[in-house]
C-alpha cells in the first residue's frame, strides 16, 4: 500500500453503514472520489444522498467503516476539524448565520477554518464574493437575499473554508433553468481550480453536464457507479426513478 | 472611529466612571444612595454576564439565581470557616462559578432551546436544596454576618461595597466587550444562528459554548458574593431566587442582546424604576412592572433599546428555534 501517493484518492469511504433505529439509512457503502473529480451523486428521495455526506463532513457518525481524506482516518472527527482539514459543504436547504451581513458570513469560515490577518481575511472573503457575483450584495444582511443568492452564498461560505473537497448538497433546487445554467458554471469553474466537488442534484441535464463520475443511490446501496452516459443508460437506475 | 480610538474612548469612559464612583463614595454623605446604586450596579453587572451565553450565544439561562446564589454561599462558607478578606471571597465565587458554568456548558451538549433553560431551572432548585440543608451556613433559617471592620478610604462598609460591584461591572463589560470584538463573538453569533452550519465552516462550537458558560457564570458567581455582606445575612430563598433569573434576562432582553451596551442600557433603566418602585409604591410592584416592560419591548422593540437606536444591529434578541 503506498501512502499520499500523486494519484492517491483525495476521500475515500470505505465499508460505511449508518442506521437510524430500524431504518438502514447506508449500507456498506465503498467509494473513492480522485484528487480535482467533480464527482455526481444523484438517487431517488430517501436513497441516502445527504445522510452520505453528513457522514463525510462529519454531521453524522456512522455506526461502521471509514472516511479517509488525505490518507487519514478522519471517521471520528467533529465537523469543524474536517472543516480544518479542507472540507466544506452547503446546505440542501440554505442555513446562512442570518444575523450577520453576506461579507460576515464569510469571514466566519475565514477566521476559523483558514486562518489568516484580518485584513487579508477582508480581502480574500470579497475576492470570493466577487466570483460568486455576489460582490454588490457583501454589506446585505444575509436575511434578505433572494433564493438564488442564498445558494451563492452557501457556495461562497463553502468556499471561504478554503476546501480541497466541496460538497453541494442540491445547490440548484428551486431554481430557474437560467439559474441553474448560472450556479453550475460556478461549480466548474470552482472544479478547475484543483478543487475537487461532490455534487448531489435531481436535475439530471446538471449532472450529466457537470460531473466526470456518477454514482447513484437507491435505499442506501450503490446501484450504478461509473460515467454519466453509462449510469443514466443503466436499466436499475431507470428503474429506482422511474419505477418499475 | 476606527478600532483603535474605540478602544481609547471606551477606556476613558471606564476611568471616568471609576473615579465619578469613588468621588461620590468620598463626597456624598447619606447612605441611602449607595445601597441602592448597588443593586442597580449588580444588576447591570448579571445582566452584562448574562448576555455573553444568553445574548451571544442564544443559550437562554433561566438558572442566573444558581451562579449567584453560588456566589453568596461561596462567600459565606469561605467568610465563616476563614475569615477571608472580601476580594479572596469574590475570587473564590468566580472559579466555583465557572466550574458550575463548566457543567452548564456540558448540558449544551444535549439540549438546547427551551430545554435547555429548563435545565437551569432545575439546576437552581437542586442547589438550593442543597444549601438548605447544608447546616454549616444556616440551612434554611439563612444566617447572620458580622462585617469586618471597613477598609480605607471608605467610611462606610456599603460605600466599599457599592465601589467594589462597580469594579465588577467594569469587569463583565471589558470582558463582554472583548469577546464581542474577537473571533469568539463572531463563531458564538455563527452558532447561535445555526449551530451545524457553524460546525462545519469550522466553528468549534463545543469549546465556545464551554467557554462562554464559564464565563458568564464566573462573573455571575462573582457579583453575588458581595451580597452576603451588603445584607449581613443570606438565606438560601432570597440568594437563589428566581427575580434574578428573569431581571437578568428581562434587562438583557429590553436592552438588546447584540451589543455589551444593551444589557446596561437595560439594567441601568429597570433596575432604577425598580429601586424608584420599591420606595414610592412597593417593592410587590417590580414584578409587575418588569412584566409589562419586558411584554411591552417585545412586541414594541423586539431588538430592545440598542435595535431602535441603532437599526444595524438588527440581531434576534437570544433563543434558539
Amino acid at each position: 500500500m503506498t501512502i499520499a501517493a500523486p494519484d492517491a484518492p483525495l476521500l475515500q469511504v470505505g465499508t460505511l453503514t449508518k442506521t437510524f433505529g430500524g431504518f438502514t439509512a447506508l449500507d456498506n457503502i465503498s467509494v473513492d472520489i480522485r484528487k480535482g473529480e467533480r464527482f455526481g451523486l444523484i438517487g431517488p428521495n430517501g436513497s441516502g444522498k445527504t445522510t452520505l455526506i453528513n457522514c463525510i463532513s462529519g454531521a453524522l457518525k456512522p455506526q461502521a467503516g471509514s472516511v479517509v481524506f488525505c490518507g487519514e482516518d478522519i471517521t471520528q472527527l467533529s465537523p469543524h476539524l474536517r472543516a480544518r482539514r479542507g472540507i466544506a459543504r452547503s446546505f440542501q436547504i440554505p442555513r446562512p448565520f442570518k444575523s450577520m451581513t453576506v461579507l460576515e458570513n464569510l469571514m466566519v469560515g475565514l477566521d476559523f477554518a483558514a486562518a489568516g490577518s484580518a485584513a487579508a481575511e477582508e480581502e480574500i472573503a470579497m475576492s470570493i464574493l466577487t466570483r460568486m457575483g455576489l460582490a454588490a450584495k457583501a454589506m446585505a444582511p444575509s436575511d434578505t437575499l433572494s433564493q438564488v443568492e442564498l445558494r451563492k452564498m452557501e457556495l461562497a461560505r463553502a468556499m471561504a473554508v478554503r476546501p480541497k473537497l466541496l460538497i453541494s448538497d442540491e445547490a440548484m433546487a428551486g431554481l430557474s433553468s437560467s439559474e441553474v445554467d448560472e450556479v453550475l458554471d460556478l461549480l466548474i469553474s470552482l472544479g478547475e481550480e484543483d478543487i475537487t466537488i461532490i455534487m448531489i442534484e435531481h436535475i439530471m441535464q446538471a449532472v450529466m453536464r457537470f460531473s466526470e463520475r456518477v454514482m447513484c443511490l437507491d435505499a442506501g446501496k450503490i446501484i450504478a457507479l461509473g460515467e454519466p452516459a453509462e449510469v443514466m443508460a443503466n436499466k436499475r437506475v431507470q428503474e429506482a426513478y422511474l419505477g418499475t | 472611529m476606527n478600532k483603535r480610538s474605540h478602544s481609547i474612548a471606551f477606556w476613558a469612559g471606564v476611568a471616568v466612571f471609576l473615579v465619578a464612583v469613588l468621588s461620590m463614595t468620598q463626597i456624598v454623605r447619606n447612605e441611602y444612595p449607595f445601597f441602592a446604586g448597588y443593586v442597580i450596579l449588580q444588576f447591570i453587572a448579571l445582566a452584562v454576564a448574562w448576555t455573553i451565553l444568553g445574548g451571544y450565544a442564544g443559550y437562554v439561562n433561566f438558572g442566573t439565581n444558581a451562579f449567584f446564589g453560588v456566589g453568596v454561599y461561596t462567600a459565606v462558607a469561605l467568610f465563616k470557616a476563614t475569615g477571608a478578606p472580601l476580594v479572596v471571597q469574590i475570587a473564590a465565587a468566580a472559579v466555583v462559578g465557572m466550574l458550575l458554568g463548566f457543567g452548564v456548558g456540558l448540558l449544551t451538549l444535549r439540549m438546547r432551546g427551551i430545554f435547555f433553560s429548563i435545565a437551569t431551572i432545575a439546576l437552581a432548585i437542586i442547589i438550593e436544596t442543597f444549601v438548605m440543608n447544608w447546616r454549616f451556613v444556616g440551612g434554611a433559617a439563612g444566617i447572620q454576618l458580622q462585617r469586618p471592620p471597613v477598609m480605607a478610604p471608605f467610611d462606610s462598609y456599603v460605600k466599599m461595597l457599592f465601589f467594589v460591584q462597580a469594579i465588577l461591572v467594569v469587569i463583565a463589560v471589558g470582558i463582554a466587550r472583548y469577546i464581542q470584538n474577537s473571533r469568539m463573538g463572531r463563531g458564538l453569533q455563527a452558532l447561535r444562528d445555526d449551530e451545524l452550519a457553524a460546525e462545519c465552516t469550522g466553528v468549534p462550537t463545543l469549546k465556545l459554548k464551554l467557554v462562554a458558560c464559564m464565563i458568564s457564570g464566573a462573573l455571575m458567581s462573582a457579583v453575588g458574593a458581595p451580597a452576603a455582606m451588603y445584607l449581613q445575612y443570606a438565606d438560601p430563598s432570597s440568594a437563589f431566587n428566581l427575580t434574578y433569573s428573569v431581571s437578568a434576562l428581562a434587562m438583557s432582553l429590553i436592552g438588546g442582546t447584540a451589543h455589551w451596551i444593551g444589557p446596561v442600557l437595560g439594567a441601568i433603566l429597570l433596575g432604577s424604576t425598580q429601586q424608584f418602585l420599591a420606595v414610592t409604591i412597593s417593592s410587590e410592584v417590580n414584578v409587575l412592572v418588569l412584566g409589562i416592560m419586558l411584554v411591552l419591548f417585545v412586541v414594541g422593540a423586539p431588538k430592545g433599546i440598542i435595535g431602535l437606536l441603532r437599526p444595524r444591529y438588527r440581531l434576534r434578541a437570544g433563543g434558539k428555534q
